[in-house]
């Protein structure tokens, strides 16, 4: 077993490599992919080893990305389109709900849009406006797009492929924050083995209260969770991977045994997935729970100004603190 | 033909290689045929291409044959949509020879991205012509397979095919289509209103800079809606090509065998690597925007009196008299023809039946989803529960 170091960021970028080598149908496309690699250098290196009409330097147009790239898959490419930072997605968010999530319906089913849209997301990085956003709920609302994210190296290098290789248009959200965290990652394993993509996984057993995380948070959650055990209590750390469709089975499993859910993510909690996270748990374990499913979120604000942040952001004291008011009901 | 009618400009047959303005700046639009049935032998664009046709009496014949089917279908799916049998129609009248001339110049393996306007082309490609009225009536999302019949879906949001039409000429070159005698090309449909969209404009830009074989061809027929063309530019559409580094054309969209020269040079340019080019249809929609839209209320009638004049298929006609390429007989039977098809497209769709509600959960995903089947389930049971329900 090829076992390597690699930071998430790193994982991402072999993962693109291994499959633009497995498949020549895969074409990457972006604003500075090519020679410089991509703002965060996920695509480091590639356009030098695959040539530019495999990773392609794009005008400065984010609907003109995602629309040329449903041509090019209506053509039998797989596009994996790079959005520079979440909060420029949204000049092409038209293209991405009317066009890329509808075209496999509108078509009776007989044209598939194999597509990545690749969008660093959230906060933590001290970032000017626009690029610290959690625009997930947007694409988990719509039909026809599935997303993801992964929360380490190993699902970055694992997931980034298995996205590719779907028929199914996917939104990949990358913890931006997290790029730069380490983990082992085998890089051998065949992808048919792989975990399935959609499926979310346990990545902390615990008996006293289940918590729901994904991406960014997953580590501030197993954070958490180690901290609690400090005070005596087992938290189950669940790693939703996948946002859209949601895989519930791990958690309402755990929810029965526990009686207790937090939920955290940054975006904020206004019609987010912690809504839709509490009225699905609430409806499949109301027997079960001791307490309502908790909420632990960014605010209802735009992102805000970096310096603060860390407020913004759900940390170790905040989940600690819900965890703690579902042990007071 | 009236000052500043750029209909009635065109007489040249070795003109110039330059763009011949007429009145009040109207550019010369490219023309073979004139409203009065004349013939011109050939026609120069404004970057010194010269178009010209020459067809057997059998095509000709064929494309008067089009024009006139491709009508009374149209005119059939307006009465359809009167009578309630469709929720909607969006009808061609008067953009008939634009869809024809350039949809006949299209090669079998060439791909058409169109608007929700386009049924002309959609015939031309040889799909039933069924196949949109499914969409309006509801019934469907629209049936056909893009893929065999090289017509992509009808879209609605408007501009957004450019660029998918883009991707795809892009991913001809990729292919090495280009450049040779199999080469393909892609064309994408638009309105004069689409002009406006960000995504027509940045389909030009990658188109130009990638260089991809793709013909944008513009249907202006003066309104959106109700708005003129006027409140869409204050430049003549084709001229913008220029901006983005590629050329533009203005072609009399009333003149089937002007649409077609012009369209298939920049087909042809396109499939031997020369890169985008734009056309620009000068036609007139002759009547409303769609079946709920009222053009009294932004339109005068002699405007329309006066495009009424430049109809597209009553110009083909008299040439074909004059020439005697055609006779009574052959008019006769064409309309016989056309009463007879537009009789069984009636028949059909009053024929067409609701889909089961459950399929509406059909085709979300290629590979399913498992939130989807259960809802899909609760919604199979839900509708057993109806006493006497078929579902
Ligand atoms: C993005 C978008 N905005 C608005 C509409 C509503 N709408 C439908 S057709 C139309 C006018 C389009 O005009 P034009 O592009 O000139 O095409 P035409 O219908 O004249 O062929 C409008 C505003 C739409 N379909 N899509």
């Amino acid at each position: 077993m090829a076992t390597e170091t690699l930071t998430i960021g790193k994982a991402l970028n072999t993962g693109l490599r291994r499959a633009l080598e497995n498949d020549p149908k895969v074409i990457i496309m972006g604003e500075d992919v090519g020679k410089l690699g991509g703002v965060f250098r996920i695509t480091d290196g590639l356009q030098k080893d695959f040539g530019d009409q495999r990773v392609i330097d794009t005008p400065l147009a984010e609907s003109g990305i995602i629309g040329t790239a449903v041509g090019l898959a209506i053509r039998g490419y797989r596009p994996v389109c790079e959005i520079q930072f979440d909060g420029f997605v949204y000049p092409a968010y038209d293209q991405i709900v009317s066009q890329v999530a509808k075209m496999h319906y509108r078509s009776g089913g007989r044209l598939s849009i194999p597509m990545v849209i690749r969008i660093p997301f959230g906060g933590g990085i001290g970032a000017v406006e626009h690029h610290s956003e959690s625009p997930e709920a947007y694409f988990a609302h719509t039909a026809g797009l599935k997303v993801v994210t992964c929360s380490n190296p190993q699902d970055a290098y694992v997931m980034i492929q298995q996205a590719i290789a779907s028929d199914d248009p996917i939104v990949f959200l990358e913890p931006k924050r997290r790029y730069w965290e380490k983990g082992q990652v085998d890089l051998d394993a065949p992808l048919s083995d792989a975990y399935p993509l959609h499926s979310a996984r346990v990545v902390r057993p615990g008996t006293d209260a289940t918590v729901l995380a994904y991406g960014p948070m997953v580590r501030t959650c197993l954070e958490a969770a180690t901290a609690a055990a400090e005070d005596g209590r087992e938290l189950e750390v669940i790693d939703l991977r996948s946002l859209s469709p949601l895989d519930l089975t791990a958690a309402y499993e755990s929810v029965k045994r526990t009686g207790r859910a937090v939920v955290v993510h940054e975006a904020p909690s206004n019609i987010g997935l912690g809504a839709e996270l509490a009225a699905r748990i609430t409806e499949e374990c109301f027997y079960s729970l001791e307490s309502p499913v908790l909420r632990v979120t960014g605010f209802d604000i735009p992102y805000p100004a970096a310096r603060v942040e860390e407020e913004f952001l759900p940390d170790l004291d905040r989940v600690l603190d819900a965890v703690d008011r579902t042990f007071g009901w | 033909m009236a000052k500043g009618d750029p209909g009635g400009t065109t007489r040249s047959r070795r003109a110039t290689p330059r763009s011949r303005k007429g009145a009040a700046g109207d550019p010369a639009l490219v023309q073979l045929l004139t409203p009065e049935g004349e013939r011109i032998d050939s026609a120069t664009g404004p970057d010194g291409t010269e178009y010209r046709v020459d067809f057997t009496d059998e095509e000709y014949r064929g494309l008067y044959r089009d024009l006139v089917l491709v009508r009374k279908l149209d005119a059939e799916a307006t009465a359809l949509q009167r009578q309630g049998e469709l929720g909607l129609w969006a009808s061609l009248l008067g953009q008939e020879a634009a869809q024809v001339g350039s949809g006949r110049a299209l090669r079998t393996q060439d791909m058409a991205f169109p608007t929700y306007r386009e049924h002309g082309v959609l015939y031309c490609r040889g799909i039933d012509p069924i196949m949109p009225l499914g969409l309006f009536r509801g019934v469907d999302q629209g049936g056909w397979d893009p893929n065999e019949f090289k017509f992509n879906m009808y879209t609605i949001v408007i501009g957004a095919q450019t660029l998918h039409a883009t991707g795809y000429a892009m991913g001809i070159t990729i292919d090495g289509k280009t450049g040779t005698d199999d080469g393909e090309a892609a064309i994408a449909y638009f309105g004069d209103g689409a002009t406006s969209q960000g995504d027509v404009n940045e389909a030009f830009v990658w188109a130009s800079v990638f260089n991809a074989p793709l013909v944008f061809f513009c249907q202006n027929n003066q309104y959106a809606i109700s708005e003129p063309l006027e409140r869409q530019t204050r430049v003549p559409l084709y001229q913008r090509a220029a901006g983005f580094g590629f050329p533009g054309v203005r072609v009399d969209g009333n003149d089937v065998l002007a649409t077609y020269a012009v369209t298939r040079t920049a087909l042809d340019n396109a499939r031997l690597g020369q890169g985008p080019s734009l056309i620009e249809a000068y036609t007139y929609r002759m009547g409303a925007h769609t079946t709920s839209d009222d053009p009294t209320r932004y339109r005068i009638a002699s405007e329309v009196e006066a495009w009424q004049a430049k109809d597209p298929i009553a110009r083909v006609k008299v040439f074909l008299e004059k020439q005697k390429i055609a006779d009574a007989d052959f008019f006769a039977e064409i309309d016989e023809q056309a009463r007879r098809e537009s009789v069984h497209l009636r028949e059909r769709v009053l024929a067409m039946p609701d889909p089961e509600p459950v399929t509406m959960f059909d085709h979300v995903y290629p590979n399913g989803s498992p939130l989807l089947d259960e809802q899909r389930a609760k919604f199979s049971r839900y509708m057993e529960s109806f006493e006497g329900s078929a579902h």
